[in-house]
């Protein structure tokens, strides 16, 4: 059992939650996630720990609404409790001095690469990051990003709001005009497709982590695997974070939609019990 | 060896036992035939995850407690992993002393009811019967008995706790609430240790909880065990993942004196074959973990599985067995093993395979996948699978199986579970590197104390033998809580 002693919205979807759990607190390194169950009945859902805070023995999420479980964990106040949280898992980002970073982030995406942008800047890196969402309601965590980032660029689909484009267009853009070191990509599994593909054209070694479907977060299931440069990988102990080059990320968006029907059908159930 | 031999004779020769040896001949014991316990009807059990074995009545397990011989030299318990002093619990039986029967199981076994029910008593007490090794009838149904005992004194509501020494505030850690982790912490409490049990799934018990499935060993019956561990002390601390949450020597710094290391073998192999990452393939540990720890079958819990019209498993053993009776109940019209040898090499145990036929399972020996093929979704929908013949044993004493080149073919499916194996969890090794490790993973110890090669660290269960069987992990628990002692108390005495 975990109390929630602190939660903020960021946005309509996206939640800052604090949560009690200090001996995790006291062990994590960026890069990690925990595992978290909400309730007897609950599934078990990753998420990485943005932040932590080893005195007062807490770890932050950042949380975006997306089905069932995103959705009841929002609507948890603090004071309640989580009924189980497991971590910290996966390996920690490897984060050096390389030079230019250029962080780009979409969709879920975004709140895992808050660390992340975090890390490598307090690393001593100039970092450059790229927000993308379809409109401008669904750009989150650009004041966060800021705070640790040389430059935001904001893409929108739609053009709402920063650039219209894809994010793709932003990195792009960034890479034209300056040397890149590294590249760090996080977001849905197309989106990172077309990211790799796109560093990859200008030979720049590209991380991405990889946000699959889990279950136990130890090895214990599979069901987290991805293809990586033609084997089977387990992202939750050998990840979350590939080489971006090397992961079959079709493969990936097919695993991810595997429960598509069923969460739908979740959520609209979910739904009913909330009105 | 020698004491043992004196005690069990010094046992036999109590006049309680003498008097009921004599209360019946021994060719009156031997002419009655072998209960065969009540089941659920296979069409009905199909359909539901409720338990297929019902259990001995009082009159048949009285019955066929009268036809052990109780034998000069019990050959039975030499099959027993653990020892149990099988003639005297089967006597205590026929004296109806049912609680005294369970008294004597618990003397070496801490979780009967589950041994009981998924011991693979054919291939260890029951083979080393008298009944099978002399007089080739079907042997004593030793398993069925000790079902019987074990169930009688949970329902009676009247469990005994054992008897535990005076605390001695010297603090022990338990990796893993497997049988292995449950035995081992049984035991160091009895010896009088603070005992913690760290687990890193939110449920206590191992593959007793999230692999073996509730038709097969209900989990009521294993948490009234756990219940037990609780009150004679032992603490158990659940979501806390040795070598991550914290290492072991961080529990070090908390002054943990020694640790036992029963993580098991939790890691899925796969074939690597083409197609085995399409939605629904499914490794068996994933499938059963989905449906028995997160209860994915029941609409009331949240988490997702996929149902399939055609399903296909995997692989021979027990994981096989609980996955392809799984997807029967979970609503599969067609639910089919695949294995690559013949029935005969099957390492199931042969109850599972005749409940599984029952249920209408269908075998597809001597065949072995080597391709799926997906749909546009990307959920597979074809397995092609080639034939195979039986060539000469391999170094596990089983015939090789051998492809039959150009004997492909294709069948429908839509859901497989691929239940070959495991492989040792790694987590624990690597966060210890000097630990000495096999080539297959697993940890090596010494085989008397379960001692590894970092002092403090005992190990046993399935991360010891890469994948084995319940009581053999209980065993070892058992062994290396002794092993322990030993060492907590030599070093003591250096202090
Ligand atoms: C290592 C890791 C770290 C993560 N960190 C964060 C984090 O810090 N913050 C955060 O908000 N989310 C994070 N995620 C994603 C998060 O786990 C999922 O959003 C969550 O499981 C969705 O659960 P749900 O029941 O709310 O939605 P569901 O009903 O399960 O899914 C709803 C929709 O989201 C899609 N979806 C489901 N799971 C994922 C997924 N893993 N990734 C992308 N899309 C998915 C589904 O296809 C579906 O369309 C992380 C995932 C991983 C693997
Ligand atoms: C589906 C299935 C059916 C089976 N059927 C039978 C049968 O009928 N009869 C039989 O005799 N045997 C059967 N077996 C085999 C038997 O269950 C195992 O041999 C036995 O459970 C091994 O026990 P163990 O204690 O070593 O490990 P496990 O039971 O695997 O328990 C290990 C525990 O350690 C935990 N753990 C792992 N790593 C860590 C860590 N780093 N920190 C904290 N905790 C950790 C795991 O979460 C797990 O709970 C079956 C196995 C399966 C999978
Ligand atoms: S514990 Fe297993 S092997 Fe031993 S007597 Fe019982 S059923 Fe037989
Ligand atoms: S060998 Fe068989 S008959 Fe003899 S004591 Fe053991 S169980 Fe009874
Ligand atoms: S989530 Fe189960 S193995 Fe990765």
């Amino acid at each position: 059992m975990n109390k929630i002693v602190e939660k903020e919205f960021f946005s309509e979807n996206v939640c800052k939650i604090v949560i009690d759990a200090p001996e995790i607190a006291k062990s994590r390194k960026p890069g990690n996630f925990v595992i978290i169950r909400l309730d007897e009945k609950g599934e078990r859902i990753p998420l990485t720990i943005a932040s932590s805070d080893v005195e007062k023995g807490t770890i932050t999420l950042v949380v975006q609404r997306v089905g069932v479980t995103t959705a009841k964990l929002l609507a948890m106040e603090s004071g309640d409790t989580i009924h189980d949280v497991a971590g910290p898992l996966g390996k920690a980002t490897h984060i050096e001095r390389v030079g230019t970073v250029l962080c780009a982030g979409g969709g879920v995406g975004v709140a895992p690469l808050l660390p992340i942008v975090e890390g490598f800047k307090k690393a001593g890196n100039k970092v450059v990051t790229v927000l993308a969402a379809r409109t401008k309601e669904l750009v989150i965590l650009e004041e966060q990003m800021r705070e640790f980032s040389d430059e935001v660029i904001v893409m929108t689909d739609d053009g709402s709001y920063g650039k219209k484009g894809l994010v793709t267009a932003g990195m792009e853009e960034v890479i034209q005009r300056e040397k890149v070191n590294l590249s760090v990509v996080i977001g849905p599994a197309i989106m990172m497709k077309f990211a790799a593909l796109t560093t990859k054209k200008y030979n720049i070694p590209t991380i991405a982590s990889l946000n699959t479907i889990m279950v136990d977060g130890t090895g214990m299931c599979g069901a987290c695997r991805v293809s990586v440069g033609g084997k089977t990988r387990f992202v939750c102990v050998d990840g979350p974070e590939f080489d971006a080059h090397q992961v079959n990320f079709d493969e990936m968006l097919q695993r991810l939609g595997a429960y598509k029907k069923e969460e739908a059908e979740a959520y609209e159930r979910y739904l009913k019990t909330v009105q | 060896m020698e004491n043992i031999a004196e005690y069990l004779k010094e046992e036999r020769s109590q006049p309680w036992r003498d008097e009921l040896r004599k209360s019946m001949k021994a060719k009156e014991r031997t002419s009655i035939e072998r209960v065969h316990m009540p089941e659920q009807d296979p069409e009905k059990r199909s359909h539901n995850y409720l338990e297929v074995n019902l259990g001995l009545t009082e009159e048949q397990a009285i019955t066929e407690s009268h036809r052990c011989l109780d034998c000069p030299d019990p050959t039975c318990i030499s099959g027993c992993p653990v020892g149990i002093n099988i003639p005297k619990f089967i006597k205590k039986i026929e004296a109806r002393d049912y609680m005294g029967a369970a008294v004597v199981l618990k003397e070496t076994n801490a979780l009967p009811a589950v041994c009981g029910r998924v011991c693979p008593q054919e291939v260890q007490c029951e083979a080393s019967c008298f009944y099978t090794v002399k007089l080739k009838k079907p042997a004593i149904a030793i398993g069925n008995l000790e079902r019987f005992a074990a169930d009688y004194e949970r329902n009676s509501g009247n469990i005994s706790v054992p008897e535990v020494a005076k605390h001695n505030g010297i603090k022990v850690a338990v990796i893993g609430s497997g049988p292995a982790g449950l035995a081992a912490s049984g035991d160091l409490a009895k010896f009088g240790y603070d005992v913690t049990v760290f687990e890193a799934l939110h449920e206590i018990g191992g593959v007793l909880k999230y692999g073996i499935p509730e038709y097969r060993l209900p989990n009521e019956v294993v948490d009234v065990e756990i219940e037990n561990l609780r009150k004679m002390g032992v603490k158990f601390h659940t979501n806390f993942i040795i070598g991550k949450t914290a290492t072991i020597d961080d529990l070090r710094k908390e002054g943990y004196e020694a640790f036992f290391i029963g993580s098991g073998a939790g890691l899925p192999r796969f074939m690597n074959i083409p197609g085995e990452n399409h939605i629904a393939v499914y490794s068996s540990n994933e499938y059963l973990t989905r449906i028995n720890l997160m209860h994915a079958a029941d609409p009331e819990y949240d988490t997702p599985i996929l149902k399939g019209k055609v399903a296909a498993v995997i692989g021979g053993g027990n994981t096989a067995m609980d996955s392809v009776r799984t997807a029967k109940r979970m609503g599969a019209e067609r639910a089919i093993l695949v294995y690559r040898r013949s029935e005969k090499e099957m390492p199931a145990r042969l109850e599972e395979v005749k409940h599984a036929k029952e249920e209408g399972i269908e075998f597809l020996t001597l065949h072995n996948p080597v391709e799926y093929e997906a749909d546009e979704q990307g959920r597979v929908n074809k397995m092609r699978l080639q034939k195979m013949e039986l060539g000469e044993p391999d170094a596990s004493g089983r015939r090789r199986p051998i492809p039959i080149k150009g004997s492909e073919f294709d069948i429908d499916v839509d859901l497989v579970v691929v239940a070959i194996g495991v492989s040792p969890n790694p987590l624990i090794p690597h966060s210890l590197p000097d630990l000495k490790m096999s080539k297959w993973g697993t940890i090596i110890v010494d085989k008397e104390t379960m001692q590894s090669s970092i002092p403090d660290l005992f190990a046993g269960g399935d991360i010891v033998r890469g994948g084995a069987t319940v009581i053999l992990a209980m065993g070892d628990g058992r062994k290396a809580a002794a092993g322990i002692h030993k060492y907590i108390q030599e070093k003591v005495a250096s202090k």
